[in-house]
């Protein structure tokens, strides 16, 4: 209950805090679904002292940098240009920030850093945990602000005061900071395992931000702690360690610099702050849900990121070209200028008497002509890999050995790959689809075996990836490896008879579906039972031959291109 | 608009300051690649370019940047003759950018209100002579990236569409920017890069604590700062102009061609492009140095940044491509 209240408490100061700085804060981002809660954030949106431009994700480059409006200047028969909503400095709210894809993303980013004195307000509704607004511009945004699980009867209208606000502003640029406040934000950030300078620099802003609010001159460690707990703990990837950070590397430092008297000494972390003081106050308000997930969610977070860029990017906007059609510029489409002069030609004699003082050619917007690409889509390799007990006691690391063989062709083929192993009770998916090698590699050679065999989640898992896949344009196949010894029914339980059924089940619901797939045998025998399961899933069946991973990759590839 | 982070300023990260320096002396070493995590100050090093570089002479309004008015393309239609010194160009090429936009299109204002067909130049016209860059490349869409690789390779940008015909030089210098975890380059891409390294967010403490300080008085007390930073600037300046001029007069021993020969022929790379690179680069460093004689020394020093990414991909190999580099550096040159 509480919680929920002191999260409002600090996103409403947030807001605050941006109101005082907002070009150096940069902005927020909102994460919440629509309702109250977060309606009564936005309404407090007019705080910022800059006039508020909405923006969506298809924003066209026009609409944001300024252009020609094409469609009034056909109708009006004069050039109308349009003012870029970047044109001047301004509060830019971006709706669906989730569905914003790398290139806005890219766009945004650098209208940020180009430092006009643009503020960003993102609102991103993501439901799932890897719908999330671009990482490069949260990354450069002060604060997200997590608005899930906070309801309605838990917030109230804060009161703010505009005057103190607007002095606030004069003031910020006069709070001066001591070494010892940058030494602790960035004490604080290393042992959060915050790796990006850009935190501790925004902390800074918020802190002075702050203690400007509060109508002091000088740096109070509240200031601080108020800060670090604003901007640190979307951040986190690791907890801090009780004692001292490590941060030892082997990489020597560099020599420091000439300009800059150093004091001989290494500062102790938070002379004259207490430091444990404000790794508390980050704890406090890491949300209980992060701290279950730190590990996984610092390794997949770059994977995130590439299969939704990846994904919109691979974008349909290229392929065979088709005839042109009839249609309305819309900011995504492209004009076939050769196509709408031609439907313009006809009409020249019968307009210029309609309109003898025109100069130029008479187009109307119904000319205008589109063009269209029919494209195929990328294909998607889900490897389902059984990390049982059995199969580790087989010969899991052959197995290895011949999807990394697989990867090096995928990789060759621009083909994006996922990962998938089942084992104990359930499947995981280790690595959502993405191109990078480097990931794939390095989850696969770090994945342990041992445990029972829950053949059916593993399944399961793969038909619900494909599926999402599809639904991206993707085109994927399913390549399962193991040993077919499953022993873990769909529910988790322990049952022979159960998980054989179950796993049949599964397999029919892939071929029902139309995706398709190929089994490969790891087992030291071949099973008559994986063979059987194969055909249910109307997929090839491919004994492992024995050593011989390079001869497995061809058979698949075979097997695939068949 | 406020005057770009100095670069002189940039904490660390010698490798990727080192890169670019070196381009700048010699744009045919072909550009740099800087991989590396967010927040590692890749876009801070390449916008502080532009203020570090010197500034060109160019015929004014030519959408091309030429030197001299018989360059200027026919296209064009140039009502001064004046010739006025411009800063370098560093064009930003943004992620979304479309077809039109980076080799230029009809320009339909005028095609649609006046029914004059006129080329509108694209941002492959604006980095004639200067820098590209782009952030995210490996994100950067295939077909864009196909047509980067072809107009880096002729260094001419020809435009035949939409009943055009349309030719303009368009040499520049490619740096590029990303995360590889968020996808992998084409290794054809990679290799007309000349240089590549990894940036990674510094793990010394004083060191990031100096980032912060630097940039936080660079906000607050801006003028102060690039003040303060200015004769610094002026002087990698004038070491890049002065390298410029002795970069012809360097003498290369035969011991070195055969040293570079030797590297490229163990590490595997395709091509003689590692070899030509290696040795460009090697120049352009000796003459940052002001040294007159190519060594072994300065070999060392690029050959990581010089063939890293020109590497066959072993998918079974481990260690990063730089610790290879490094073995066979060590194995042949001792």
């Amino acid at each position: 209950m509480s919680e929920g209240v002191d999260r409002w408490q600090a996103a409403c100061l947030a807001l605050q805090l941006l109101a005082v700085d907002p070009v150096g804060l940069k902005g927020l981002c909102l994460r919440a679904r629509s309702g109250p809660v977060r309606q009564a954030l936005v309404d407090l949106l007019p705080i910022l002292p800059l006039p508020r431009r909405k923006l969506h994700p298809t924003i066209s480059d026009e609409q944001l940098f300024g252009g020609i409006d094409l469609s009034a200047t056909l109708a009006g028969e004069r050039v109308v240009f349009n003012q870029g909503l970047t044109s001047s400095p301004a509060a830019l709210v971006l709706t669906m920030a989730e569905r914003a894809g790398a290139d806005l993303g890219a766009r945004l980013a650098q209208v940020l850093d180009s430092d006009m004195g643009h503020c960003l307000v993102m609102l991103d509704e993501g439901a799932e945990p890897d719908e999330h607004a671009p990482a490069a511009l949260t990354e450069r945004l002060a604060f997200l602000l997590d608005m899930d699980g906070i309801g309605a009867q838990q917030i109230w209208s804060p009161d703010i005061d505009m005057a103190n606000l607007e002095a606030a502003r004069g003031r910020v640029a006069a709070v001066p900071v001591g070494p010892e406040e940058i030494t602790a934000l960035v004490a604080i950030a290393l042992r959060f395992g915050i790796d990006s300078l850009r935190a501790p620099i925004l902390a800074l802003r918020a802190a002075r931000a702050h203690a400007a609010l509060m109508d002091r001159t000088v740096l109070e460690p509240e200031d601080l702690s108020v800060a670090v707990s604003l901007v640190y703990p979307s951040r986190a990837t690791m907890l801090p360690a009780d004692e001292t950070p490590e941060e030892t590397e082997q990489e020597p430092p560099p020599p420091p610099p000439e300009d800059q008297p150093q004091d001989g000494e290494t500062p102790e972390p938070g002379s004259g702050i207490p430091d444990e003081m404000l790794i508390e106050a980050v704890r406090a308000l890491l949300p209980a849900h992060v701290l279950d997930t730190l590990a996984p969610s610092r390794a997949t977070r770059g994977a995130n990121g590439a299969g939704g860029a990846g994904a919109k990017h691979k974008g349909n906007r290229r392929g065979r070209p088709l005839p042109s059609r009839a249609g309305r510029l819309d900011g995504t489409s492209r004009i076939d200028l050769v196509a709408t002069l031609r439907a313009a030609a006809p009409w020249q004699p019968m307009r210029r008497k309609a309109s003898p003082h025109a100069e130029g050619l008479l187009i109307r917007p119904s000319d205008i002509r589109l063009k269209r690409y029919e494209e195929t889509s990328d294909r998607l390799l889900i490897f389902v890999v059984d990390a049982s007990g059995s199969a580790a006691m087989a010969r899991l690391g052959e197995a290895k050995g011949a999807v990394e063989l697989l990867l090096a062709e995928a990789y060759a083929r621009r083909d994006h790959v996922a990962l998938i192993a089942f084992r104990g009770s359930g499947a995981e998916l280790l690595l959502p689809p993405t191109r990078s090698l480097v990931q794939t590699k390095r989850r696969l050679s770090a994945l342990p075996g041992g445990g029972g065999t829950p053949l059916a989640a593993g399944l399961k898992a793969a038909g619900e990836l494909a599926i999402h896949a599809r639904g991206r344009g993707l085109t994927p196949t399913v390549a399962l490896l193991t040993d077919g010894r499953a022993n873990i029914a769909l529910d988790g339980m322990p049952n022979r008879a159960a998980a054989a059924e179950d796993a049949t089940t599964l397999a029919r619901s892939l071929r029902v579906q139309g995706i398709p797939a190929l089994v490969l045998d790891m087992s030291n025998r071949p099973q008559a039972t994986l063979h059987d399961l194969a055909l249910q899933m109307g997929a090839p069946y491919i004994p492992l031959p024995r050593a011989d991973a390079k001869r497995l990759s061809a058979a698949i590839s075979t097997a695939l291109e068949g | 608009m406020k005057s770009p982070f100095p670069f002189s300023a940039i904490v660390g990260q010698t490798a990727m300051k080192q890169a670019i320096i070196l381009t700048a002396i010699d744009p045919g070493i072909g550009g740099v690649l800087v991989f590396g995590d967010r927040g590692t100050g890749k876009s801070t090093a390449v916008r502080a370019l532009a203020a570090l570089l010197p500034p060109i002479k160019a015929v004014a309004g030519c959408p091309v940047n030429s030197p001299r008015l018989e360059d200027c393309p026919d296209w064009a239609e140039i009502g001064s003759k004046e010739i006025v010194s411009r800063p370098t160009p560093v064009i930003d090429l943004p992620l979304g950018a479309t077809e039109d936009r980076v080799v230029g299109a009809l320009d339909i204002e005028r095609a649609l209100t006046r029914g004059e067909k006129a080329f509108e130049p694209g941002l492959l016209a604006r980095a004639n002579r200067g820098y590209l860059y782009i952030d995210e490349v490996n994100l950067l869409e295939d077909h864009i990236v196909d047509l980067l690789l072809d107009v880096a390779q002729s260094g001419e940008n020809v435009v035949e569409r939409e009943g055009l015909s349309i030719r303009h030089p368009a040499r520049f210098v490619l740096v590029g920017s990303g995360n590889p975890e968020e996808g992998e380059l084409r290794p054809q891409l990679l290799d007309r890069f000349g240089l590549s390294v990894e940036v990674r967010s510094p793990t010394d403490i004083e060191e990031r604590i100096e980032v912060i300080r630097r940039r936080d008085a660079f906000e607050t007390d801006n003028a102060g700062f690039m003040k303060r930073w200015r004769s610094a600037d002026t002087k990698i300046r004038n070491r890049i102009l002065a390298a410029r001029e002795s970069l012809s007069a360097i003498v290369t021993p035969e011991s070195i061609l055969r040293d570079c020969a030797e590297l490229c022929i163990a590490l595997g790379s395709d091509g003689l492009r590692g070899e030509l690179t290696l040795l460009r680069t090697a120049r352009a460093l000796a003459a940052y140095e002001g040294d007159t004689v190519l060594t072994r020394d300065h070999l060392r020093a690029i050959a990581a940044s010089s063939l890293s990414h020109r590497l066959r991909r072993d998918p079974l190999d481990e260690a990063g491509s730089a610790t290879r580099v490094a073995r066979v550096v060590t194995e042949v040159l001792g």
